[in-house]
């Protein structure tokens, strides 16, 4: 298929329409509110299902019905949503239901803004709902790579029985690139031995979130927990950005990891040996990848938009072994290319001493720098 | 004892659309009144094979073991949104919630009251007990004025806690609905037409005729403190008056229909 002019929201929208998407049930909020509208028109034309929730709160819960069904089924929302839905997450997470969730991220915490932002990383890949549960996240940088990641979202889930969240921020959703579109898939409704669809015969079925024997609710974590080592074990994905003869790499995800790449191609024509590596899947994150980079490298820097969260991750995998340096614009700021040239500058010429507390050194750095960083 | 289980003289029997599975159910709660009656209607209807019902939290969140059909269980309140996922994907199951107060007119409100308005083809089964059985006899919206339970020691003060929700009623008033009614379990004869309303109910999902809810007055013996039989005459003369009995919502095309 042709490359074409795509908006970020309406390309996720209309990759999981040709996926073979069956319903689609949301509710507005900016900045992802395009894919709901895109959905709104698209899924009724091809007899399809649209229903407008009242809350996320709903709106998760229609999903994890349908997803009972053995649907295929998703729905899409910006951080104060995804917040609500997070109950229904953890019921969907305990019933082992195939969903795919979409976050257009936003400023936050609270009602925040509706500027581009990476704020809920930690609420996506550690924690939302309540419970011991893993969950697939996956994290686009451009609008090609965010209909890819909805294509794969889909087979991932109902391999896995789990939920696959892609956490895509404001400026991803907004954005328009030309991109190229998969053809559609044929639409069916899949048979699964574990779906609820009326008994028909067999013998019935039920779907539940409830083990009210602790044993069987700890067997239960245990299934998930096994299931993830496979997850862990196939689902990594990262893409490297001249590592081969790399002395300093920039880490980071998403359009963070999009920007520093910018500052990275500017760094190379400067002769200085800077990579990126953009982790795509954040859960799994490629612990291994970062664990084998600290082997070789000099300095880590991590770039995110917000306050260091997947930092922890790299934190974990470097164990200390090479300098790290941290540089953040929370808030639903975005950084500009020279901002981490900048930075890649500072790593060279004066790497941190290793064990340094890499988010506490920028937050003073930050401070001095006029108290609201050293760009508005 | 051979001649007892002959066919010529079994009078009553569990019906097809029950599971042998001992319900966990108070002695003397109407609870299971109501599933005997769903199951009977859902066999009479011959739709136990395409039925899926949603479960949801309270005393019923086990309902799934009990009824003879494909079920999901629901996160508190919510169960009228999964139902809906459900149908909108499968619609020609027949999709039923079966929820209680607390659970449908509490933490539930805005999902039963956008099911209704959307009318979704679903039917709703409500169960009010006027308090919250599961977790041991809290006030819920359909506590009556004065009523007492576990967080309304000394009564139940409008002045503080407001007032009980007449449910049935507030459904009625959308257009999505076509079929909202109040019966009530407290003797044989209102259970009869308890029964003929869950008909009517699943008529009207099966015909596509929008949003259906039968709301059932029922007894709390353990947790009202009351015994079976006391219990029952405490829905008549004390929750009848507040929860009138009647029809509250036919539309023209369920009117038509006969059962």
């Amino acid at each position: 298929m042709a490359r074409e002019l795509w908006k970020g929201n309406e390309a996720i929208a209309e990759a999981a329409i040709r996926a073979g998407l069956q319903a689609y049930f949301g509710y507005p909020i900016t900045p992802q509110t395009e894919v709901l509208e895109w959905m709104a028109r698209r899924m009724p034309e091809l007899g399809r299902v649209f229903v407008q929730a009242e809350s996320e709160v709903a709106a998760i819960n229609m999903v994890y019905g349908a997803a009972c069904t053995g649907a295929r089924v998703m729905t899409t929302s910006s951080s104060p949503g995804i917040s609500l839905m997070m109950e229904g997450l953890s019921y969907i997470a305990g019933t082992e239901v195939p969903v795919v969730l979409v976050n257009v991220m936003r400023g936050g915490p609270g009602l925040g803004n509706i500027a581009p932002s990476q704020g809920d990383y930690q609420q996506a890949v550690r924690g939302g709902g309540h419970g011991d549960y893993p969950r697939i996240v996956l994290a686009p940088s451009s609008v090609q790579e965010a209909i890819d990641l909805v294509t794969l979202s889909f087979d991932l889930a109902e391999k896995y029985r789990t939920i696959v969240m892609i956490i895509a921020d404001g400026s991803i959703g907004q954005m328009m690139e030309p991109a190229e579109m998969p053809p559609m898939q044929p639409l069916y409704h899949r048979q699964w031995d574990w779906a609820v669809t009326g008994k028909m015969g067999r013998e019935r079925r039920v779907l539940s979130s409830i083990y009210l024997d602790p044993y069987q609710e700890e067997q239960t974590n245990l299934r998930l927990f096994r299931r993830w080592q496979e997850i862990q074990a196939n689902e990594v994905r990262s893409r490297a950005y001249y590592l081969e003869d790399a002395e300093f790499v920039v880490i980071g995800f998403g359009t963070a990891g999009r920007v520093a790449l910018s500052a990275v191609r500017a760094a190379r024509q400067e002769g200085l040996k800077v990579g990126l590596l953009r982790p795509i899947s954040l859960s799994p994150f490629p612990h291994q990848v970062v664990a084998e980079l600290a082997q070789r490298v000099s300095g880590f820097l991590v770039v995110e938009m917000n306050t260091g969260q997947m930092l922890e991750d790299v934190e974990l995998a470097n164990a200390g072994r090479v300098p790290l340096r941290f540089y953040g614009r929370p808030g639903g700021v975005v950084p500009f290319p020279d901002e981490i040239l900048h930075e890649i500058h500072a790593l060279v010429e004066a790497p941190p001493t290793p064990g340094e507390d890499a988010r506490l050194a920028w937050l003073e750095r930050m401070t001095r720098l006029g108290g609201d960083g050293w760009q508005r | 004892m051979a001649t007892l289980t002959a066919p010529a003289n079994i009078v009553f029997t569990r019906p097809e659309g029950l599971t042998e599975f001992p319900t966990h159910y108070c002695p003397g709660c109407t609870h299971g009144i109501a599933h005997r009656l769903i199951a009977e209607v859902l066999e009479e209807m011959n739709v136990l094979d395409r039925a899926i019902g949603v479960a949801p939290v309270g005393c019923a969140v086990f309902a799934y073991n009990y009824f003879d059909c494909d079920f999901v269980e629901a996160a508190h309140g919510r169960a009228p949104a999964m139902a809906t996922g459900i149908k909108r994907v499968l619609p020609d199951r027949v999709v039923f919630t079966y929820q209680g107060d607390g659970d449908l007119a509490s933490i539930g409100m805005a999902e039963i009251v956008h099911a209704a308005a959307r009318g979704e083809n679903i039917t709703v089964i409500f169960i009010n007990n006027a308090n919250y059985g599961m977790t041991g006899g809290q006030m819920a919206p359909t506590t009556l004025p004065g009523m007492k339970t576990t967080s309304s020691p000394s009564g139940r003060d409008v002045e503080t806690q407001g007032y009980p929700i007449r449910m049935a009623e507030m459904l009625a008033t959308l257009e999505g609905a076509g079929y909202v009614v109040r019966r009530s379990l407290h003797d044989p004869k209102n259970i009869r037409l308890a029964r003929k309303a869950i008909r009517l109910a699943f008529e009207t999902q099966v015909r596509g005729l929008g949003f259906s809810m039968v709301e059932l007055l029922s007894t709390c013996p353990t947790n009202w403190g009351l015994s079976p039989v006391e219990a029952l005459r405490f829905v008549e003369e004390r929750m009848v008056p507040y929860f009138p009995l009647g029809d509250y919502r036919v539309s023209p095309a369920v009117a038509q229909i006969r059962v």
